[in-house]
């Protein structure tokens, strides 16, 4: 096979950032090829801040910013994005939680007018609390309790691999907790963690960097400066031992694995990370990859296999500590010790044998054009901008990623790959109890 | 608390003026063998998007779901993993797919790798094999995977309303049977490549930081050998929705109902099109619609309600989604059919279908913003027998409905009488208050 080499091409998207004297921080990213823009906020707090009896409350918070703000009834956030041509959305991740709307280019004071609203503060009544109680609890249902194989496995994986509070609770939420919830913690929660320097403000798009300075001065410059908390050290001992749980899902046709390793710190060792991010795609991206041909074309031993760093599939939006994830779908009757054993077996054929010619370069071919094709969008764009910031103070990374990627070097690949080893392994099985 | 004044509300800004709908640069050409190219320039990032269309109306369901998954398992001289890996090496992927209207192969990659993918298409289309190991393992993950979908809620719902819509038309049943997979084989596969992967009325989409001659020359070079005479199957009309009593299908231990209303609807080119896209949204077409507001922000009722007109080939439908929790299955029909009958016999307010048309309006600038967006869009329109400029025409529809089209149309298309209603769910437990509301029938779960 030939083995070629394609160039990683990158992108230049200009960065432009700068500080308001309350602490926000702020990004941008002009783009004038199509009349759009992105506009995202991300606060430093995710589901690993959640208080103790409180599982779930990030996201439930993350619902109550819709709920209406100082100048903005309930329903008005969602009229005026959506009456201004654009659509919106938030998102609860272990480590962050964002807000964002994606709008035709003339809408961009009114999006900064929205979010500066409810950074000032949203409106946290007794009603709507209850009412999106009720709705998370629907969300819960259609995403875990009424399909097979919800939350498998990313909310049930973590509490094999982790053994504190922040690092292995339900990120969903039980709905004891849920329910038990009150306005008084909702406020506790927004001064504490909603505070302008806890955030990071990103536009992307066609705008003029000039005009959306001004903006954005005038709509956030008077949200009263509140500095962000301090960040607990949410680190655990990585395993000594293998820890392996099942558990029967009565819905389940097919049993299933998943499987984690930890991997090195992604903020502090970003070069030793990185490593960790390409070897998931040597293992899993297509047909070409090793595992699939190993346990999906050769074994007929899963029927589906996947890989990826992070719970949430997020390997540039999170903190220490983290995972590199393998999970499968095994036909009916599969073997999971099976699978398992041939996971262990073909990782020493890789540390022992290394890759075959051309099998990087390709892995990193299609790693660049996913990297690109997720920054098209000015959303895409705009967020993870707003993260790099956040968690790196920077976010011109994202220029940098597919290089980065491309430079990662065998050597690299291999001795990632030595450290997934049995004992440092923490697995998760699923039991089909809906099998006919 | 001390009696201070409060803060003087501060007015929303007012939007900036409009812009004009932009069409990018687009080039078309139909080859000798009667493959339809189009392609268009967005040059925002290296990559380049890949789309192509080949009808497949009438296609057996087990053999057209099989064609897909193993389309790219090995020519005369590749393997499975070799074209993967061939592909990967440009940075690109394909994948196949089949509905009842097309059979789809779509894809992306590094815009310097496009010759090539072209290359391996054209390939995979004139030579595909259909080794017949490779065969009988996609064999088994197709039947895993239907028997995966058949334990999801959203899936078997989906199943009762397709069969409840479409009677006896193809469009009835869209999922195979596992037998039915189980029995085809590798000839079976050959004989109907050969009948319907064929260029006369295939619609080859590319989109990207490519110029649109240049990507017309060098779709022509790689795809002109493609031939080989077949037919493409003629689908007869979809029938009209028949209303009747509401179609409950037991799923026994259900936290949640599924449910699914369909109503009528028209085709794209038809003179209600904008009109009707315009009622659906006030009605449940996005967030901000009156469905979304009462039985989501008001009563809590669901997570994720909302309306769609799908357009097929041989019709289109309107189709209301929502999961509610079992113990409010009845007021949730209720609140639907209060919502559904009251834009269908009020006019709705002048300022709601300002808001409908801003957001019907501004979508359409977001969904051509991206490569993949535009490609899909423009794949779309072009299986309909439309170009991208009917986008710009539509667009001047939409600036010119008026209250009182969309209340004729709401009228026309949207009365409770005319819906057809399935509910998957506990029957035991919801099936009293149904029947407090209207007629039901109950069906087993996964009856014929």
């Amino acid at each position: 096979m030939a083995a070629r080499r394609s160039r990683i091409p990158a992108t230049k998207y200009p960065v432009e950032r700068f500080t308001l004297d309350n602490g926000l921080r702020v990004v941008l990213t002009p783009d004038r090829s199509a009349p759009v823009i992105g506009v995202a906020v991300v606060y430093d707090v995710g589901i690993r801040s959640e208080p103790e009896g409180r599982t779930g409350f990030a996201h439930l918070f993350e619902h109550l910013m819709f709920q209406g703000s100082e100048n903005l009834e309930k329903l008005a956030h969602f009229r005026h994005v959506q009456g201004a041509g654009g659509t919106f959305n938030g998102s609860t991740h272990h480590d962050y939680t964002d807000y964002f709307e994606t709008l035709p280019a003339n809408a961009l004071e009114r999006a900064l007018f929205l979010e500066a609203d409810r950074m000032r503060g949203p409106r946290l009544t007794e009603e709507n609390l209850r009412n999106q109680v009720d709705v998370v609890k629907e969300e819960i249902r259609v995403n875990v309790l009424n399909r097979p194989y919800g939350g498998f496995p990313w909310l049930t994986l973590p509490p094999v691999m982790f053994d504190t509070f922040p690092n292995a609770h339900d990120g969903y939420g039980s709905f004891d907790d849920l329910e038990s919830a009150t306005v008084a913690d909702a406020a506790d929660f927004f001064r504490r963690y909603y505070a302008s320097g806890n955030a990071v403000l990103a536009v992307s798009g066609d705008i003029d960097v000039a005009e959306a300075t001004e903006l954005i001065g005038r709509h956030f410059g008077d949200v009263p400066a509140r500095p962000a908390p301090e960040r607990p050290d949410f680190g655990e001992p990585d395993l000594t031992a293998e820890r392996r749980q099942a558990y029967t899902d009565a819905l389940a046709p097919l049993p299933a694995v998943a499987s984690a390793w930890r991997v090195p710190d992604p903020i502090t060792d970003f070069a030793g990370y990185l490593p960790y991010v390409v070897l998931a795609e040597v293992l899993t991206d297509g047909d070409a990859s090793r595992l699939v041909e190993r346990l999906v074309r050769r074994d007929r031993s899963v029927t589906s296999l996947g890989g990826y760093v992070g719970f949430m599939g997020d390997p540039f939006d999170v903190r220490d500590p983290t995972a590199l994830l393998l999970q499968a779908h095994l036909p009916p009757g599969g073997d999971v010790d099976k699978v398992l054993r041939t996971i262990d077996e073909e990782l020493d054929r890789l540390v022992t044998d290394g890759l075959a010619a051309g099998e990087l370069a390709r892995t990193q071919a299609r790693m660049a054009t996913h990297l690109l094709r997720d920054t098209d969008a000015v959303l895409g764009r705009a967020l993870r901008m707003a993260v790099l910031e956040q968690q790196r103070g920077e976010p011109g990374l994202l220029n940098d990623l597919p290089r980065l990627v491309g430079e990662v070097t065998e050597e690299r690949v291999r001795a990632a790959a030595a450290t997934l080893r049995p004992e440092r392994r923490a697995s998760i099985e699923v039991i089909a109890g809906g099998a006919k | 608390m001390t009696a201070t004044a409060p803060p003087s509300p501060r007015p929303l800004p007012p939007l900036g003026p409009n812009r004009r709908l932009k069409l990018p640069k687009q080039a078309e050409r139909t080859l000798a063998n009667g493959l339809t190219v189009i392609a268009v320039r967005r040059p925002a990032i290296p990559l380049v998007e890949l789309r192509l269309w080949m009808p497949a109306g009438r296609t057996n369901l087990a053999r057209g779901a099989m064609l897909a998954q193993t389309m790219l398992s090995g020519t005369e001289t590749m393997t499975s993993v070799q074209i993967a890996a061939e592909l990967q090496a440009v940075g690109g992927g394909l994948s196949a797919g089949i509905d009842p209207d097309r059979l789809m192969l779509s894809g992306a990659g590094l815009v310097t790798g496009l010759d090539r993918m072209l290359e391996i298409l054209a390939e995979v289309l004139t030579g595909a094999t259909y080794p017949g190991k490779e065969v009988g393992t996609e064999r088994d993950r197709l039947v895993d995977r239907i028997q995966v979908a058949q334990s999801q809620p959203a899936h078997l719902a989906r199943t009762a309303l397709l069969r409840r819509v479409y009677g006896r038309h193809p469009y009835a049943v869209q999922t195979p049977e596992p037998d039915h997979v189980r029995a085809v084989r590798p000839a079976a596969l050959r004989r109907l490549h050969a009948e319907r992967v064929h260029p006369a009325e295939a619609v080859l989409v590319l989109v990207g930081d490519v110029q649109p001659e240049r990507a017309l020359d060098a779709a022509e070079k790689a795809l002109a050998a493609w031939n080989g005479g077949g037919h493409s199957g003629e689908l007869p009309p979809a029938p009209p929705l028949e209303p009747g009593p509401l179609l409950l299908v037991d799923r026994p231990g259900s936290v949640q109902s599924s449910l699914r209303i369909a109503l009528p609807a028209v085709p794209r080119t038809h003179p209600d099109h904008a009109a009707l896209q315009l009622a659906n949204l006030v009605f449940g077409g996005y967030f901000s619609s009156r469905w979304v507001e009462n039985i989501r922000e008001d009563k809590g009722y669901t997570y994720g309600p909302h309306s769609l007109i799908e357009h097929s080939v041989a019709g289109s439908v309107l189709v209301a989604a929502a999961e509610v929790a079992t113990e409010v299955t009845a007021p949730a029909l209720l609140e639907t059919t209060y919502e559904l009958g009251r834009l269908a016999s009020l006019p709705p307010k002048p300022d709601e279908l300002e808001q409908a048309r801003q957001y019907a309006l501004g979508t359409l600038q977001l969904g051509m913003s991206t490569q993949a967006g535009l490609a899909s869009l423009v794949s779309a329109y072009a299986g309909n027998g439309l170009r991208l400029d009917f986008l710009a025409e539509y667009a001047a529809r939409l600036a010119k409905i008026s209250v009182d089209e969309v209340a004729e149309v709401a009228q026309r298309y949207l009365a409770p009488a005319r819906a057809v209603t399935v509910i998957l769910g506990d029957a035991e437990r919801v099936g009293p208050a149904l029947s407090a509301l209207t007629p039901v029938r109950t069906e087993p779960d996964g009856a014929e």
